[in-house]
Formats: structure tokens, C-alpha cells, sequence
């Protein structure tokens, strides 16, 4: 699964970063992000995508795990 | 939060948004001016005799309300962060120059919908520069442009924005012989503070929790086909449309607007800046007041640089007046183009490994 770490990142970087990674089509991406706005923006992008986000908190860190 | 729920979330806060903005104006706010950040950011800065242009000076509770709100609702929300280091000088700089774009326009992108909802047909000049100005942003976010990552802080620095904002506030309050206060001119013209004060807090807890944007409307529509903020933004103009409509401010035209000038390329240039500018600093002013409320340091220093760049606007001749544009203005806009290019360029093509 390919991992992106976009914390520290603020919107819309991260879902620019979610939308280059995803044009390798890869059934499974992994990305950490550190605020609520970059976790709701990269799921809602995803989710478009046709991908399945589960969003794991970890400290004030979020992995959100993006499946097609 | 889902899709399904998100819109109408956004299209009701914009609702709210425009209707309150339009009573504010009602209750005594300079005509097309129920928000205006830079505006408002412009008059505090001549109340603390920043600047000495007398008709501009008044300690505007919304702003106030703004940075409060967004805390307010961060905190019980657990959003509240406080967290910088993401390349401070630069969105100084960059706050500074769209202060210059915005007052070249008069008004910023928030006060450009509403003046539009007034029926300022000028304001359509803005908005074809302001569309231009993001698309330059977006052309470089697109290429890799970034200010870089933000690292947690220490909690005393999310809260020095806010608490300058109770201080400003205190101030109002007490009204000490050593902050300005307009006795004619758009400064003097303003709603009842608590009302102004209210609205402003009721604003920062909707923008805070919809993520309002008025760049990101635009900018996320163009990059992902992204409605959301987009829409909020209509749902604004629609509302204080019909709500200008019924009170009987609705007046279309381009000549003798409230607060205005008819310069096109001028109002086109300035917004240009100002969404240049916008675009790389990740927000429009009201965001940046937002976020400053949530914490971010980043945020608080563009806020201090509109406020510098306020400052100088006023007392370099470079704020338009209902006459139009000056000739130091236009230098100044132009100069602001140049180095948030250069910024732009810098930021985007010459990366550390």
C-alpha cells in the first residue's frame, strides 16, 4: 500500500498530493494527515474516486486508509 | 460529516451569512459593507493610529467576533491547534500585498459578493480579476507550490491573535482618548457594537465549522470540480440580494456606488492581487481570521501583515477613493503582482531535497 504523509500540510495540499499518488491506479493508499479539514477534504476527494476511507485517530493524527 | 449532509450545511450557512451581513448594513454599517475583512482590518488600524486617515477609523467588532467565534467553536468542536512555522515572512508579505489588491479595489473578496448583491456592477471587474488571480495560484499549486509543513507550537502562540482581539475589544469598550474614532465617513458609520459583536462571533463559529472560503470556492472548483464552498458563496450573494431587495438597498448600476470607483481595469487588477495572493496563502482574509481563532500562528501573522499593509495603504496614498485609483496605487498593485510571482516561483520550482 503506498503511504503519503501529509501532515503539517493545510488544504488543498494534501488532496492535490492524494490526486497525483492516485494516478498510479493503485487499489490501496495510506495517507496521514493532522487536521480536520485535510481529513474531511481527502476522504470527500477519494470517496469521488471511488475509494473506501476508514479513518484511524492517533494522537491528533489521522491514517486514513483509501480501498477500491 | 457526509456529502449528503455537507451541502445543505454550506448552503444554509451562506443563507444565514448573506442575511446578516445585509442587517448589519440596515442597522448602521456602511452601505455594501455588512463585512468587509479589509475594510474592517483597515479601519482598526486607524484606530490605533496605525494610519491617520480620519474617515477610516473605528475598532470594528466584527472582526473582533470573527477570531472569537472561530475559537470558540474550535475549542468545543477539539479542533483548537495551535500550530506555525509554515514560511511566517512570506504570508506576511503576502498578507500585506492582498491588503494592497483589496484596497485598490475597495473591499475584499467577502465585500466584492455583497457589493455585487447591492446591484455594483464595478464589482463584476473584481470578480473577473479575482477568477484570474486564482487561476494563476492554482497554476502553481498545480506545479508544486508550497509554503511547507506547520509544526505544533506551544499553546501560549495559538492564543496571542485572540488575545489581542479581547484587548481591541477592551479598548472599544473603554474608549480611551488615544484611539481614533471616525466622526464622518464609512468609520463612523456602523451597526450597535454588541449587534456587531454578535454577528461577528455567529459568523466565525459558521465559517469555522464549514470551512468558508471565498478563494477555496473557486480554487477547489477549478482543481476538483469541488462545489461545496462554491455554492456557499452563492447562497451568500443570493441572500443579501434578496434581502438589499426588500430593504430597499438593491440599487444596479456602476456609476456613484457606495464606497466604489469605476475604474474596471483597476477593479480587475486589485482583485487579481488579492486572489493571487489569497490562493497561496491557502485562504481569503475571513479565513485567515478563522484560522487564527483555531490556533494557527500562520494565520495570525497574514493577519498582521492586512493590517500593516492597511497601515501603508493609508498613509502612502495607495487606497482608492470613490474619485478611483491613485498613481501610487497603481505602482503598488503592479509591485504586488511582481513579488507574489516571484514568491509563487520560488516557492514552487526551487525545492530543498
Amino acid at each position: 500500500m503506498k503511504q503519503l504523509d501529509a501532515r503539517g500540510l493545510s488544504c488543498p495540499e494534501p488532496v492535490i498530493m492524494i490526486r497525483q499518488a492516485m494516478q498510479s491506479g493503485d487499489a490501496a493508499y495510506e495517507m496521514t494527515v493532522d487536521n480536520h479539514a485535510a481529513k474531511e477534504n481527502v476522504t470527500r476527494y477519494a470517496e469521488h474516486q471511488g475509494y473506501t476511507v476508514t479513518v484511524r485517530q492517533e494522537g491528533g493524527d489521522y491514517t486514513l486508509t483509501m480501498q477500491k | 460529516m457526509n456529502d449528503k449532509k455537507e451541502l445543505p450545511v454550506a448552503l444554509a450557512a451562506g443563507l444565514g451569512i448573506g442575511v446578516i451581513a445585509a442587517v448589519l448594513v440596515l442597522l448602521g454599517n456602511p452601505a455594501n459593507m455588512g463585512f468587509c475583512i479589509a475594510c474592517f482590518v483597515r479601519d482598526i488600524a486607524g484606530s490605533v493610529g496605525l494610519h491617520r486617515a480620519a474617515p477610516v477609523q473605528y475598532i470594528r467588532p466584527e472582526i473582533i467576533g470573527l477570531v472569537l467565534g472561530s475559537l470558540m467553536l474550535a475549542l468545543v468542536r477539539k479542533e483548537w491547534s495551535p500550530k506555525g512555522g509554515s514560511a511566517p515572512m512570506t504570508r506576511f508579505v503576502l498578507g500585506f500585498f492582498v491588503m494592497i489588491g483589496c484596497l485598490m479595489f475597495l473591499g475584499c473578496p467577502f465585500r466584492m459578493i455583497l457589493r455585487l448583491a447591492g446591484g455594483d456592477g464595478n464589482a463584476l471587474f473584481g470578480l473577473a480579476g479575482f477568477v484570474a488571480g486564482i487561476l494563476c495560484g492554482v497554476f502553481f499549486l498545480n506545479k508544486g507550490y508550497t509554503l511547507r509543513r506547520t509544526y505544533r507550537l506551544p499553546t501560549a502562540e495559538g492564543t496571542v491573535l485572540p488575545a489581542i482581539m479581547v484587548a481591541l475589544l477592551v479598548l472599544l469598550a473603554l474608549a480611551p482618548s488615544f484611539i481614533y474614532f471616525s466622526q464622518e465617513g464609512p468609520g463612523s458609520k456602523h451597526a450597535p457594537l454588541l449587534i456587531s459583536l454578535a454577528a461577528g462571533l455567529i459568523v466565525g463559529a459558521i465559517a469555522q465549522r464549514t470551512r468558508l472560503c471565498m478563494v477555496g470556492g473557486i480554487r477547489d472548483f477549478v482543481l476538483f470540480r469541488e462545489t461545496r464552498l462554491l455554492l456557499a458563496f452563492v447562497a451568500i450573494f443570493a441572500a443579501a440580494l434578496v434581502c438589499n431587495a426588500a430593504f430597499g438597498n438593491f440599487h444596479p448600476g456602476f456609476a456613484g456606488q457606495p464606497i466604489a470607483h469605476t475604474d474596471g481595469l483597476w477593479n480587475a487588477l486589485g482583485m487579481m492581487l488579492a486572489g493571487f495572493g489569497c490562493v497561496l496563502l491557502g485562504g481569503c482574509p475571513l479565513r485567515q481570521l478563522v484560522l487564527s481563532g483555531e490556533g494557527n500562528a500562520d494565520s495570525a501573522v497574514t493577519v498582521v501583515g492586512l493590517l500593516v499593509g492597511a497601515a501603508f495603504a493609508h498613509n502612502f496614498g495607495l487606497a482608492s477613493s470613490a474619485d478611483g485609483p491613485t498613481a501610487a496605487g497603481k505602482a503598488a498593485v503592479i509591485l504586488g503582482l511582481v513579488v507574489v510571482t516571484v514568491i509563487a516561483c520560488l516557492n514552487t520550482f526551487k525545492k530543498e531535497n
